[in-house]
């Protein structure tokens, strides 16, 4: 059996969990090795990608999958063949799961339509990127006692963002509260309350002042640079003098607040490098987690996350309850469903691996991004 | 010799009669309507107990795709959609390949509906040379060989001064002009309803504004030049309320809203079903509502299916590739009995009125009514029928429709026009 990943929306909060638990798991150094030998991972990119391409690869390889790119400038794609027809053929050449990036919304939800092996989003126009909405979890996740009551102020083009968007679900059913920060131009439209398990969890507003106010999380997204030539903002500069997150506009925030970024940056339009590679910066360790998320997909996705030794915390919960045996039991007859350690109780994360991370943080926090 | 329909339930819109009685066609027109006409020895016989006969229903907008797309569909196949549908005339849009925007292929028209046709067919044509929105098209003669509407269906014609001086030719030779109503620097890229669930989806959007500037540039522009204004596809509630407030003023604008409009929102985008994507899309539920209130007080005139076929493999794309349209001559009549007239939010005499009488009366024809001498177009309804909604099964060349799968009651099972049988399903009894 495989499953799809998609989008974080269409995930439960227990499957969300299940899968930081996971990656968690791999983060504090779990090897992976030979866990997916004898499977074929296929990678499909529509778009150019370091991050996300690369950490798929890596996570595979790790697990001892064999990995093969499709490379979209060199195979039939060029010759005009349909992304129906590409995907088909990828299954037929015996993909057990297919990583796809693609510039238009809902490509990977079709291609899951018509295949039987998994399908995994990487990224798909401005709907989702389920993955990097993962490992921000994540990254927040082992530097929060908990996600639950955090403020996240999402910065800049939220309306064309996919990670926005998955950062949005994301965050939202975990308990967080979310702002939307960006100039008129780039908010989406009002947003109803019923998409978001609480009220009032998700907020607009066009001042950066406003919206970092007591922010616990900053997220600085991506500025394209065509928002210009279509006038979205009347300028780059514009919108920088406004908008950017820099080491002064940061201090709007609380003084432990988090930054991230997705990746690739703008320095100087949505983000200057006093902020990027300053001390709240969290944006290398955002990468770095970003293979043991995708091995954690990986793993899930075709229905092997089981067959690991259990993570940690739910080893020390069914310690802590002195009932392993039950939890073994739960795990044989209903993986997908059975009750896992709630972020949001403080149950889930030791304090253990935070110490390793932070000296990761140090260590790789001041170097400039590729 | 001529076709005698017994004892039906006669409905008839135009006049509002709704009694029992027997109809008699011959010679193509209808020749008596009683309530009780002995069979004679020469006529063939319908027995029409427990079904309604009304009017054959008009449809004021399909695109029949020929010439020039004819892998679609084509005059005889949509015709053929159409009588299964309980229409028995048709008007094609003109944005064909090449576009209906000279005689020559009005004539086209004419006679492939002539020789392969299964219903009547009356052809719009462009408002502008190659529907390119750039030089008037030749309307003075568009209209005498027989064109029954103007229009550039597809495109609004962005340029104002261009539009005006097609209104005041329009209302010279005595034809609506029927806009899209898009404004396209505002609706540029999108491919869905701009609102919650394009934000959620991640599609463009196309705003509701998009098409409400131009419905109210039109209408000014109406006012101004006299000619007579028909607003295609209804959208939004922002387009109900303009509308109605130029009637208020006495404005010649009528309007049409199409079933998928009445009966669906951008909800049902949800999944990326390229077949749940069309032009006007479906928009919010707070717009529907002011659709079906717009019906209801005689803002919106008409219902038309926009009836568009792309072909399964046109369709099985990426959303954003896939082409804008749905099929809808099939499914129009049942699904609007169902989800309309069953619920009791549109009574079935206001349903046929709308699906034949008022657009009759908008394109200026014969039909749409049931009285002596009137065309020989008839409708026999089972109200009763259920089915589902199996595209296959689809008389049309093409699949697209929102409403596969549904589980309908109420289907139109024999369709005559001209006093000949054009449609008939196994269970209706013709008696030689």
């Amino acid at each position: 059996m495989s499953r799809h990943l998609l989008g974080l929306r269409d995930l439960s909060v227990t499957q969300i969990q299940h899968l930081l638990d996971l990656a968690q798991s791999y983060a504090d150094g779990e090897r992976p090795a030979g866990i997916l030998a004898g499977r074929t991972l296929m990678t499909l990119f529509y778009e150019p990608s370091t991050r996300t391409e690369i950490s798929f690869e890596l996570a595979a390889k790790r697990a001892g999958a064999e990995v093969v790119r499709c490379d979209v400038d060199r195979s039939s794609v060029k010759k005009g063949e349909s992304f129906v027809d590409t995907v088909q053929t990828l299954e037929a050449l015996g993909a057990d799961a297919i990583v796809i990036r693609h510039p238009m919304a809902g490509a990977p939800t079709l291609a899951s339509q018509l295949v039987r092996c998994a399908v995994i989003n990487a990224g798909d126009g401005m709907h989702e990127h389920p993955t990097q909405g993962l490992l921000d979890l994540l990254t927040v996740s082992q530097r929060r006692e908990r996600i639950a009551g955090l403020k996240v102020a999402l910065v800049g083009d939220v309306l064309h963002s996919r990670v926005a968007r998955s950062a949005l679900w994301g965050f939202t059913k975990l308990g967080a509260s979310l702002t939307l920060v960006g100039p008129p131009t780039l908010l989406p439209p009002l947003l109803p309350s019923s998409l978001f398990p609480l009220p009032s969890q998700v907020t607009m507003t066009s001042s950066l002042e406003e919206g970092l106010q007591d922010a616990d999380v900053v997220m600085a997204l991506r500025m394209q640079l065509e928002r210009q030539q279509h006038g979205y903002v009347p300028s780059l500069a514009e919108y920088a003098r406004y908008y950017a997150v820099t080491a002064r506009t940061l201090a709007y925030a609380r003084p432990d607040a988090l930054l991230l970024h997705p990746g690739p940056m703008n320095l100087g339009v949505e983000i200057t490098a006093d902020a990027a590679y300053g001390a709240r910066s969290v944006i290398q360790t955002q990468v770095a987690n970003g293979v043991a998320v995708r091995l954690a997909v990986l793993l899930w996705a075709l229905d092997i996350d089981e067959q690991r030794e259990p993570p940690r915390s739910l080893r020390e919960l069914g310690a802590e309850r002195g009932n392993a045996g039950a939890r073994e039991r739960e795990v044989a007859e209903i993986p997908a469903t059975r009750p896992l350690p709630v972020i949001a109780s403080g149950a889930s994360r030791s304090g253990g691996p935070r110490g390793d991370l932070m000296n990761n943080e140090i260590a790789t926090g001041l170097r400039p991004s590729q | 010799m001529g076709l005698l329909i017994r004892g039906g339930r006669v409905i008839d819109p135009a006049t509002g009669v709704d009694r029992e009685a027997d109809v008699l066609l011959a010679e193509g027109r209808i020749a008596a309507i009683d309530a009780s006409i002995s069979p004679g020895g020469h006529h063939r016989v319908i027995d029409a107990h427990n079904l309604l006969v009304a009017p054959g229903l008009v449809d004021m907008h399909v695109h029949l795709r020929d010439p020039g797309q004819t892998h679609k569909e084509d005059i005889a196949s949509g015709t053929a959609a159409a009588v299964q549908g309980g229409f028995t005339t048709v008007a094609c849009m003109p944005n064909t390949i090449p576009p209906i925007d000279h005689p020559t292929v009005v004539e086209y028209v004419q006679r492939r509906a002539a020789s392969t046709g299964a219903c009547r067919v009356l052809p719009i044509a462009t408002i502008t040379k190659g529907r390119l929105g750039e030089e008037l098209a030749p309307i003075p003669t568009l209209a005498a060989s027989g064109a029954v509407a103007l229009s550039d269906d597809g495109d609004a014609v962005k340029d104002a001064g261009l539009l005006r001086r097609a209104m005041r030719y329009a209302r010279q030779v005595g034809l609506p002009v029927i806009e899209h109503s898009e404004d396209a620097t505002l609706s540029h890229g999108g491919a869905m309803h701009e609102g919650t669930w394009s934000v959620v989806l991640g599609l463009r959007g196309i705003p509701a504004v998009s098409e409400e500037a131009i419905v109210a540039r039109d209408i000014v522009l109406a006012e101004d030049t006299g000619a007579r204004l028909h607003v295609a596809h209804v959208s939004t509630a922002g387009s109900v309320a303009l509308i109605r407030e130029a009637k208020r003023r006495g404005v010649g604008v009528t309007a049409e809203v199409t079933p998928h409009h009445l009966l669906l929102t951008d909800e049902a985008v949800g999944g990326y079903n390229t077949d749940t994507k069309m032009n006007p899309p479906l928009r919010g539920e707070a717009d529907r509502a002011a659709l079906v209130e717009g019906l209801l007080d005689g803002t919106i005139d008409a219902i038309a299916t926009d009836h568009a076929p792309h072909t399964p493999e046109e369709k099985r794309v990426e959303f954003d590739s896939a082409p804008f349209g749905v099929v809808g001559l099939e499914t129009a009549l049942s699904v609007l009995l169902t989800r309309l007239v069953r619920p009791g939010l549109l009574s079935l005499m206001e349903v046929l009125r709308r699906l034949s009488t008022t657009p009759a009366a908008i394109l200026g024809l014969a039909g749409g009514r049931l009285e002596l001498d009137a065309p020989g177009d008839l409708v026999l309804i089972d109200l009763d029928r259920r089915w589902t909604v199996d595209p296959a099964m689809f008389a049309s060349k093409s699949r697209n429709t929102p409403f596969a799968g549904w589980e309908l009651q109420g289907k139109a099972v024999m369709t005559i026009v001209g006093g000949e049988v054009k449609y008939s399903d196994v269970s209706v009894e013709v008696n030689a």
